[in-house]
């Protein structure tokens, strides 16, 4: 277990995990953009050459991301801010701060990504109409909301009690996030899930999986150390307070020798 | 349940007859909307056809702004005095106080929805197509829009910068109700052949939510 008064957030089995995900992430670099090809595939009837040709290698960083950005940490966030709600105490809430921060990254990172990938594929950086993008970016703004909250100086309770319920509001929208593309399935752009029915299949479905697994262990280690840092933040400002009323104790005793 | 209401009743006229004394709505909700309502006109500098094809979303924008003033008042009326901690003590329960203020917000919503559609007709020159579709729309969108006020009213509430603070996290979680809003609306004024009725479900659901999560969470921000 993490030692608190080490004042450092990592730990050889941290170390190992950051290790492996770096592998990880330059194996799946290799993967997407040199071992799988581009997507290409003709027209039935005019014979022309139509697909996302490289832009589809974008897609085994998306993927991956936007499981984790739009539902994993937010729902991680919710799972915390419950628990915290519950027992009342700091690990839950930090727990929740760190999810959420890590996952604000990663939701913005699937809008700039996803726009970027969106220029070729749909030939626009943005489709106002796609619900899926809306209710992404609708999430994005409530986590960045959570976060400049827990920037306002309140109270340690405070804080934690009020930003449980942003986080709480803000998972409301996971599910209208996953069920939009059926829901109103005429105003999206985005496909319909092919993971669950396995409409991809070789290295294509290979290099997604492990795409997947990656980001997972990449989410894990930023949490961690996410949450670390959280915690020692807390520490730090424990014993700052608990400097001031020492240092307070002392003055007053001197004060009362002197007048003795 | 008698008792419940009571104390629901006492405190939205408690907010309502502030409102009415003070009159800061009538001086400077009412006056801002307008002005809103306004500077779209010269921001747009269009001509009345395309200013009445965009009303909806507008007329919704300036619901929206000056929702954000009237959170902002009832959230000082509890904190001068600490009168939130005197209701408390007078023994109301949380979510008497939570409905209670919901109801005063969503009086002075329906008061602004009303003056503001009179701002449209007048402005821009839109037309009620539907008149049932309109006060239906109108109705939940200010109820959707007054539970969710409250309860980020009070999440802000007692924080320094509680000004800046509420919009940021009002908005965000507003905005779907403004898509609901102004799709109904469309219906309603006739703009666009959208289903405004399936819209303004889609909006009842979001108020059930609201409502249901708000009086949840209500109590745990005022036992602070």
């Amino acid at each position: 277990m993490f030692k608190q008064n080490q004042g450092v957030t990592s730990s050889p089995k941290s170390r190992l995990l950051g290790f492996a995900t770096l592998l990880g992430l330059i194996t799946l670099f290799v993967f997407a953009f040199f071992l799988t090809d581009p997507d290409v595939r003709l027209h039935p009837t005019t014979g022309e050459e139509i697909g996302q040709f490289d832009a589809v290698r974008l897609l085994y960083l998306h993927v991956p991301m936007a499981i984790i950005g739009p539902y994993l940490a937010p729902l991680v966030g919710a799972v915390a801010s419950v628990g915290y709600l519950i027992k009342r105490t700091p690990w839950w809430d930090v727990t929740a701060h760190a999810a959420i921060e890590v996952g604000a990254i990663f939701c913005g990172l699937v809008l700039v990504q996803g726009s970027i990938w969106g220029r070729p594929v749909w030939n626009t950086w943005w489709e106002w109409g796609d619900v899926r993008i809306m209710t992404t970016l609708i999430l994005f703004l409530m986590l960045l909301s959570y976060l400049a909250l827990r920037r306002v100086v309140a109270d340690e309770h405070k804080q934690a009690r009020r930003s449980a319920i942003v986080a709480l509001v803000a998972a409301v929208n996971l599910p209208i996030i996953n069920r939009s593309v059926e829901w109103w399935e005429s105003r999206t752009l985005h496909q319909k899930s092919t993971l669950s029915e396995l409409k991809i299949e070789d290295l294509t479905f290979f290099t997604l999986m492990m795409g997947i697994v990656v980001f997972l262990m990449l989410f894990t280690w930023l949490v961690l150390h996410r949450f670390r840092l959280g915690w020692l933040e807390k520490e730090s400002l424990k014993q700052e307070a608990l400097t001031a009323i020492e240092e307070r104790r002392a003055e007053a005793a001197t004060n009362e020798e002197e007048t003795s | 349940m008698k008792q419940f209401m009571h104390d629901l009743l006492l405190v939205a006229k408690k907010d309502l007859r502030i409102e009415i004394r003070s009159r800061v709505i009538i001086n400077q909700v009412v006056p801002f909307a307008i002005l809103v309502l306004v500077l779209f006109g010269f921001a747009l500098d269009a001509d009345q056809k395309t200013l009445r094809t965009f009303s909806p979303g507008l007329f919704w924008i300036a619901v929206l702004l000056s929702l954000l003033l009237a959170i902002q008042r009832s959230v000082s009326l509890e904190t001068v005095n600490d009168s939130l901690t005197g209701l408390k003590l007078a023994g109301l329960s949380p979510v008497a106080i939570f409905f209670g203020k919901s109801i005063a917000i969503f009086t002075q919503i329906v008061f602004l929805e009303l003056l503001l559609t009179g701002g449209i007709i007048i402005f821009y020159g839109s037309v009620i197509e539907d008149p049932a579709l309109w006060v239906v729309a109108g109705l939940v969108t200010a109820l959707a829009v007054s539970v969710t006020g409250t309860l980020y009213g009070a999440l802000a509430s007692g924080l320094e910068v509680r000004e800046t603070l509420l919009p940021i996290l009002l908005l965000p979680v507003l905005a779907p109700v403004l898509i609901g809003a102004t799709k109904a609306y469309s219906g309603a004024l006739g703009e666009t052949v959208s289903n405004g009725w399936q819209w303004t479900g889609l909006l009842s659901l979001f108020a059930l939510i609201a409502a249901t999560l708000g009086s949840l969470a209500y109590g745990v921000l005022v036992e602070e």
